[in-house]
C-alpha cells in the first residue's frame, strides 16, 4: 500500500502508521503540529530502515481550504496514493461540550462536516485511479444516543452513516471504505477518563484496523468485543437508557 | 480516591497526566515517571494534588545513526522497543537493567546498571547528551561540555533536577543475537565472592544469584552466571523467539511467600541445576531479564506489597563485611525468595548514582509489621562498612540514615537549590529523605 495517514502523529494513527512501515507499505503523514509531524516521520525512518525517509504535510480538521493542497503533497511524494487512513478528529467531554456552545460547533464541524468533505475529496481521487483504501475512526459512540456521549457520538453517528453509504455506493467500483468503531482504547485522548472493561490498546487496535483492510471489510469494532457490548446497547428499549448513566 | 504505586504495589494518593506531546506536558508538572518499575516511592508524588507528567507516549526515536551507533529518542522510549528494533540489527543497549520495561528516562533518572557493571559503569556512562526542562519550565540540552553540572546532577538524579525529555546514547555493535554463558553452582558465600571476582576480568558480565534464606555452613551458596555475546560461529542461526510470556493472573494471598516456602523455592532453584557446570548460548532475553517472563510477577507478594534492599558493600570493607551483612539478614529473620548479587565497578559521575566499587546485593521482602526494623538494622551495618543503598529500589530508609550513607548530598542539594532554587520538583521519595516540603 501506499498510505496517507492523516492524524498519523499520535495515538491510534500513530499506531497504524507503525504497523504499516514495519510490513514495508510507504506511509505518508499528515497533521496539524509541524514539531510532532517532524518527530513522527524521523521516527517512522528510524524504526524502518526500509522506509526511505518518511515524510509529511500540514492538514488540519479545522481548516478544510488546505485538503486539497495536503493531498496533493501526498501523491507527489509517494508517486499515487492508494490508501488514506483517517484518525484525527477533536474530543471532548459531555461536561465540557455543554458548557461551550462554540466547541460543540468546532466538534461537530470537524468530526463531521470536515471530515466528510476530507473523505470526498479522497474518494474523487481514488475513483479517479481505479479506487483504493478509504479507512476512517468514527465510534462506538456513534450507535446509540447516549447520555455521556450525546454530542460527540452525534457527529460520529453522522459520519457512520456516511461510511456505510459510501461502501454500498462505491465498492463496485473498487472503492474499499472501511468504518471503524473503537471502543474505549487507552490513548492519551482518554487518559483522563476512567477506563471501563474491556478498553483496549492501541497497537492491538491499529492491528485490528490494518488486517479489516487487507480483508476490505466493510466495518469493524475494536477491540472485537464492543461488537457484542453495542449489540446489547442497540437492542436495550428507550426506558432502559434513560434511567441508566451509560 | 486516585493512587499511583510504584513496583512493590505500596500506593500513594495522586494522579499522573500523559500524552504524545511531552515537552508541553512537563510545563508545571513537579514530576514525571514512566513505567512506574522503580520499586518505592522515586515515582510517587509528595503531594495528592502535586503533577506527575507521565512520559509512556512520548516514545519517539528522533535518530539513529548506524556509523556510530549514536541514537536519541524520546524519554519514553522503553527498553522492550529498542531491543526489539535494534537487536535484529545487531544493536544493543550498553547497559540494561534486570527488567525490560523501564523507559530511557527512567535509565537515566536511576543510572542503571547491569552485568556488565565492572567494565561498561552505568547507563550515565554512555548518555552523550540530554534535553531537561527544568523547574523553571526553560528547556536545556547539557552534555559534558555544555551545562555538565545540570547532565552529571541528572544521571541518577531520581528526576528531581528536572524532567528529561530526550536522551541521546551509545549503542553497542554485538556479534550476534545470542549469549554465551557460563553457570556454576557455588556451596558458600566465601567460594561466590572468590569465583565472582576472578570472573570479573574474564567475562563482560557477571551476576550471582544466592539463597539468603540457608544459614550455617551452606550461607549464601548459589549460582554463579557469566556471559558474554556469542561468537557468529557459536550462536544458532535463527532469530531467538520472542520469550513465552505468562501473566500473574491475580494477586497471591498474602501468606503464599513465607519462610517455608521461600526456602523450598530458593532449595529448588539451587538444585534444579543438574550439574555443578554449564555452559551454551541462552536468548538474550533470558539471561538479561529472566523475570520478565512472569508478567505482573510483583503480585505474587499479594496485598501488602513489598520492597527490594539493594545495598552496596564496598570493596574495602572486604568479602567479611558482605558475610556480616549475610548473617545481619538472616538474623534480623528477612526470608527472601531472591538475593541477586553482583560486582561494581568503580563510581560513575551521576552525582548521586548508586554503584561504587564493591558487592551490590539485592534482596526481596514482603512489606510487614517489622519492615522498618529490618531495614534500619540493614542500614546500621551498610552506614558502618561505608556503603549505601539504591534509592530506585528503597521505600523505609530513615533520611537520618541516608545522610549518613551519602556524604554526595549536599553536592547534590547544592546542585538543586542551583537549577530549582524554589524547591518545586520533589516526589514521595525525596520528602521523606531529603527534607522537602509535603
Amino acid at each position: 500500500m501506499k498510505a496517507v495517514v492523516f492524524g498519523g502523529t499520535a495515538g491510534i494513527g500513530r499506531a497504524v502508521a507503525q504497523k504499516l512501515a514495519a510490513r514495508g507499505d510507504a506511509v505518508f503523514l499528515l497533521g496539524r503540529d509541524e514539531a510532532s509531524l517532524t518527530r513522527s516521520a524521523a521516527d517512522l525512518t528510524a524504526r524502518h530502515p526500509q522506509q526511505a525517509g518518511v515524510e509529511w504535510a500540514l492538514c488540519d480538521m479545522e481548516s478544510p481550504a488546505g485538503f486539497a493542497a495536503a493531498l496533493d503533497a501526498a501523491d507527489a511524494a509517494l508517486a499515487g496514493v492508494d490508501a488514506v487512513i483517517v484518525t484525527a478528529a477533536m474530543f471532548a467531554t459531555q461536561a465540557e461540550l455543554e458548557a461551550d456552545v462554540e466547541l460543540t460547533r468546532r466538534l461537530t464541524t470537524a468530526n463531521f462536516a470536515n471530515t466528510v468533505t476530507f473523505c470526498e475529496h479522497v474518494r474523487k481521487r481514488l475513483l479517479a485511479r481505479g479506487g483504493g483504501w478509504l479507512t476512517v475512526v468514527s465510534s462506538v459512540a456513534g450507535d446509540r444516543g447516549r447520555k455521556p456521549v450525546a454530542i460527540y457520538g452525534a457527529s460520529k453517528a453522522g459520519l457512520s452513516t456516511y461510511l456505510e453509504a459510501l461502501d454500498h455506493k462505491f465498492r463496485e467500483a473498487g472503492l474499499w471504505v472501511l468504518c471503524v468503531k473503537p471502543g474505549f482504547v487507552k490513548t492519551a485522548m482518554t487518559a483522563n477518563l476512567k477506563a471501563p472493561p474491556f478498553a483496549g490498546e492501541p497497537d492491538a487496535v491499529a492491528r485490528d484496523i490494518v488486517s479489516a483492510m487487507d480483508a476490505k471489510r466493510p466495518l469493524i469494532y475494536t477491540p472485537g468485543i464492543w461488537r457484542l457490548v453495542m449489540l446489547v446497547i442497540k437492542h436495550l428499549p428507550r426506558f432502559v437508557m434513560r434511567k441508566i448513566g451509560f | 480516591m486516585d493512587t499511583l504505586t510504584g513496583w512493590g504495589r505500596l500506593p500513594e494518593p495522586g494522579r499522573e497526566v500523559l500524552d504524545e506531546d511531552f515537552e508541553t506536558l512537563t510545563r508545571g508538572a513537579v514530576l514525571s515517571r514512566g513505567l512506574g518499575r522503580s520499586y518505592g516511592d522515586s515515582s510517587l508524588p509528595a503531594h495528592a494534588s502535586d503533577r506527575i507528567a507521565n512520559s509512556r507516549f512520548a516514545n519517539r526515536i528522533l535518530a539513529f545513526d548506524p556509523a556510530t551507533g549514536i541514537l536519541r529518542a524520546e524519554a519514553g522510549l522503553t527498553l522492550v522497543d529498542l531491543v526489539r528494533l535494534m537487536l535484529p540489527r545487531g544493536w544493543f543497549p550498553p547497559v540494561v537493567p534486570g527488567t525490560k520495561f523501564v523507559t530511557l528516562g527512567g535509565m537515566v533518572a536511576s543510572d542503571v546498571h547491569g552485568k556488565n557493571h565492572h567494565r561498561e559503569g552505568c547507563f550515565g556512562a554512555h548518555v552523550r547528551a540530554l534535553r531537561v526542562r527544568l523547574a523553571d519550565d526553560r528547556i536545556v540540552e547539557c552534555s559534558r561540555e555544555s551545562d555538565a553540572d545540570l547532565f552529571d546532577g541528572v544521571i541518577g538524579g531520581m528526576g528531581l533536577l528536572g524532567h528529561i525529555l530526550e536522551v541521546e546514547f551509545t549503542m553497542h555493535r554485538v556479534p550476534s543475537p545470542w549469549i554465551w554463558m557460563e553457570r556454576e553452582r557455588v556451596p558458600d558465600i566465601q567460594t561466590f565472592l572468590g569465583k565472582i571476582a576472578t570472573a570479573a576480568p574474564q567475562w563482560p558480565m557477571t551476576m550471582g544469584w544466592i539463597d539468603c534464606v540457608k544459614r550455617g555452613r551452606g550461607m549464601g551458596r548459589g549460582l554463579l552466571m557469566a556471559g558474554r555475546w556469542a561468537t557468529v560461529e557459536e550462536a544458532p542461526a535463527r532469530y531467538p523467539g520472542s520469550p513465552r510470556e505468562m501473566t500473574m493472573p491475580v494477586p497471591l494471598p498474602n501468606w503464599a511467600l513465607n519462610r517455608t516456602t521461600t526456602g523450598l523455592f530458593n532449595a529448588g532453584i539451587y538444585w534444579g541445576h543438574v550439574r555443578n557446570r554449564a555452559s551454551g548460548t541462552m536468548a538474550p532475553d533470558r539471561f538479561f531479564f529472566p523475570l520478565d517472563a512472569i508478567l505482573e510477577w510483583n503480585r505474587a507478594y499479594g496485598p501488602r506489597g513489598f520492597t527490594q534492599y539493594q545495598c552496596v558493600v564496598p570493596r574495602a570493607a572486604g568479602p567479611v563485611a558482605v558475610r556480616e551483612f549475610m548473617e545481619r539478614l538472616t538474623a534480623l529473620g528477612a526470608a527472601s525468595p531472591l538475593c541477586v548479587i553482583k560486582d561494581c565497578g568503580p563510581e560513575g559521575r551521576g552525582v548521586l548514582s548508586f554503584p561504587m566499587e564493591g558487592t551490590s546485593i539485592a534482596v526481596d521482602m514482603p512489606v510487614s509489621a517489622d519492615i522498618q526494623r529490618v531495614v534500619d538494622g540493614l542500614n546500621e551495618f551498610i552506614i558502618s562498612v561505608g556503603g549505601r543503598v539504591y534509592l530506585t529500589k528503597d521505600r523505609f530508609t530513615r533520611a537520618e540514615h541516608f545522610r549518613a550513607m551519602e556524604p554526595r548530598l549536599p553536592m547534590f542539594q547544592a546542585l538543586r537549590a542551583k537549577w530549582d532554587p524554589a524547591g518545586r520538583l520533589r516526589s514521595a521519595q525525596s520528602r521523606r529523605l531529603f527534607g522537602d516540603k509535603a
